[in-house]
């Protein structure tokens, strides 16, 4: 049953009080190992936004007329997956002829973002909550615009702790991992403010 | 319908629909039509299908940049540079780049997008770079696993002039599919004949366990069967000043100096130089051309070759040095070659042999940008 949420609240909801990376831990991988450049979080953060919004949209539609009427929702994973890729695909080629300086600074991310995981959790909760059409686009967008944020902030952080004293046995993964842990404490006080289901 | 049958049904349906349309928009959207390559401020002028990489798109008009890789973008080795302007560098570019080229706007040939007409400047000397169909004459076993190839270039090529190269330079030996190897494989290997004979290729290929195409020249060819060769590739050549030339090499490593000396004894090229050839093999069933090597020594007054072993048998009765060949070369440079004049090292041979190389070398006052070698 669709919750009773309006879509500009999951928006906000999806940004900040249920971040898909700090309140779900989703799409660490290339969070930890991207966040090191500024620039390159800069130009993931984006890339994710877009695939995020648009293999929402798209597999909200493959659910709703294909998985669904067919009852075959034992196979969502596959056919999501499928989906993801060949989006990914598309986007790859179709950016690469419009606007080749968008592909420059996205290039070599777009492959990247097939198998984050982000994507596909934030996919998983758009069936498993059941929402609408408006919805699954708010929550796309959001939950995109959410990850782009926290890795902007982390990125920032780690320029600053790069020139912090920190001990040997700490520098790199580990103190990552420690802020990352703050990061997500300070986001749980958002919590419980706005509901998502 | 059965579950088990809508299933894979729709999965398989669902991956047609979407791998249609993603060759649909691929046709749509890389189709640049033609454009043309302008190579060397209009020395040469090609015409192709726009959408694919440079590299390839030069390999099917016959100029073979070198590629080690096969344009995966892993070896750096496809470096051309662009005149017109194709966008900045992409990140899969940089790390093979130095800030000279960077500003000099040299590209990886396996990374640049052919999408509009482009100028390009590429060494002369790629032009050389042909696809040669050779027949061969003979095959020779110099020790119990090294051969020498002696190849025929077909009629057509020697017509067309037959292949043009500098002595040191290396050409990609094209094994096709055999047994169980499903894909034609390439490897290098230095010319070992002189470069004045342009009608014949000669390649010492020396027998790696496991390797694909040495295991196909040691046990399938024979002679008369067609081969193809592409080439000549590489740097590695005599450079013409008068520093002592101190050559290294071991097993096959023997042939870019066979075929430097010959072409020295026939031409009395680089008169200036002094060489010192040093050549390592474990035992003297490892050895060979001794007595060819002996007579150009006699025949060149500029020229001294020290074989050694480093593991002599009883029985093969050796008195020349033994000793690992970089312990040799460390006692020749100390106490037997000429003093105090500036000297160049030459190194062809294993890896190993060739670091191992570099550090007496080094140890000995010889700087590296002047230790030339090829490794493979």
């Amino acid at each position: 049953m669709t919750p009773d949420v309006h879509p500009v609240t999951l928006l906000f909801a999806s940004i900040f009080t249920s971040n898909i990376l700090l309140s779900n831990f989703l799409g660490m991988c290339s969070f930890i190992s991207i966040s090191k450049d500024y620039k390159s979080s800069f130009g993931l953060g984006f890339a994710v936004t877009i695939v995020m919004t648009i293999t929402m949209v798209v597999s909200w539609a493959v659910l709703k007329f294909v998985i669904e009427p067919l009852g075959i929702e034992y196979l969502s994973f596959i056919i999501f997956i499928i989906v993801i890729a060949a989006i990914v695909q598309m986007l790859e080629m179709l950016i690469d002829r419009i606007s080749p300086a968008l592909y420059l600074a996205l290039g070599i991310f777009l492959p990247l973002i097939t198998v984050n995981c982000a994507i596909l959790g934030a996919i998983l909760f758009m069936q498993i909550r059941s929402y609408d059409f408006a919805q699954t686009l708010t929550f796309g967008i959001g939950s995109g615009a959410g990850w782009w944020l926290a890795i902007m902030l982390l990125s920032a952080i780690r320029k600053k702790v790069d020139v912090a004293p920190v001990p040997a046995g700490l520098k790199g993964p580990g103190i990552t991992v420690i802020t990352i842990g703050f990061m997500a404490m300070a986001f749980i006080g958002f919590s419980g403010m706005l509901t998502v289901q | 319908m059965h579950p088990l049958i809508i299933g894979p049904l729709v999965t398989a349906g669902l991956s047609s629909i979407l791998a249609l349309v993603i060759s649909v928009t691929d046709k749509i959207v890389n189709d640049y039509g033609e454009v043309s390559v302008d190579i060397n401020g209009g020395k040469k002028k090609l015409a192709v299908r726009g959408g694919s990489h440079l590299l390839g798109t030069l390999a099917t008009e016959n100029i073979f940049v070198a590629s080690a890789c096969g344009g995966r973008g892993t070896c750096g080795a496809c470096k051309v540079k662009v005149l017109s302007d194709v966008g900045p560098h992409l990140p899969t570019e940089l790390p093979y780049m130095n800030a000279e080229e960077v500003e000099a706007n040299t590209r990886l040939a396996c990374q640049v997008k052919l999408k509009k007409d482009i100028a390009i400047e590429i060494p002369e000397s790629l032009f050389n770079i042909r696809k040669f169909r050779t027949r061969i004459e003979s095959i020779k076993d110099l020790t119990y696993d090294i051969k020498e190839l002696y190849l025929a270039l077909s009629d057509a090529d020697v017509a067309a002039g037959g292949i043009a190269f500098e002595c040191g330079q290396y050409a990609q030996l094209v094994a096709p599919p055999y047994d169980g190897i499903k894909e034609s494989t390439q490897r290098a290997y230095s010319m070992s004949s002189s470069p004045l004979d342009k009608a014949h290729i000669e390649l010492l290929v020396r027998l790696v366990p496991g390797g694909i195409v040495t295991t196909w020249v040691h046990t399938q060819l024979k002679v008369g069967d067609e081969v193809e060769v592409i080439g000549p590739f590489g740097e590695f050549g005599v450079k013409d000043t008068d520093a002592l030339m101190v050559c290294v090499a071991g097993g096959s490593g023997m042939a870019p100096f066979k075929s430097m000396l010959n072409h020295i004894l026939e031409t009395n090229a680089y008169p200036g130089k002094e060489i010192w050839y040093f050549f390592g093999a474990r035992s003297k069933r490892d050895m060979f051309y001794l007595q060819q090597m002996a007579e150009l020594e006699g025949k060149i007054d500029r020229f001294h070759f020290v074989p050694a072993l480093s593991e002599p048998n009883p029985e093969d009765a050796w008195n020349g040095p033994t000793g690992l060949i970089t312990d040799v070369l460390d006692t020749y440079i100390k106490d037997k070659m000429p003093k105090g004049r500036p000297m160049e090292g030459y190194l062809c041979g294993s890896p190993g042999m060739i670091d191992a190389c570099i550090k007496v070398m080094s140890k000995n006052g010889m700087t590296q940008d002047k230790i030339y070698f090829d490794k493979f």
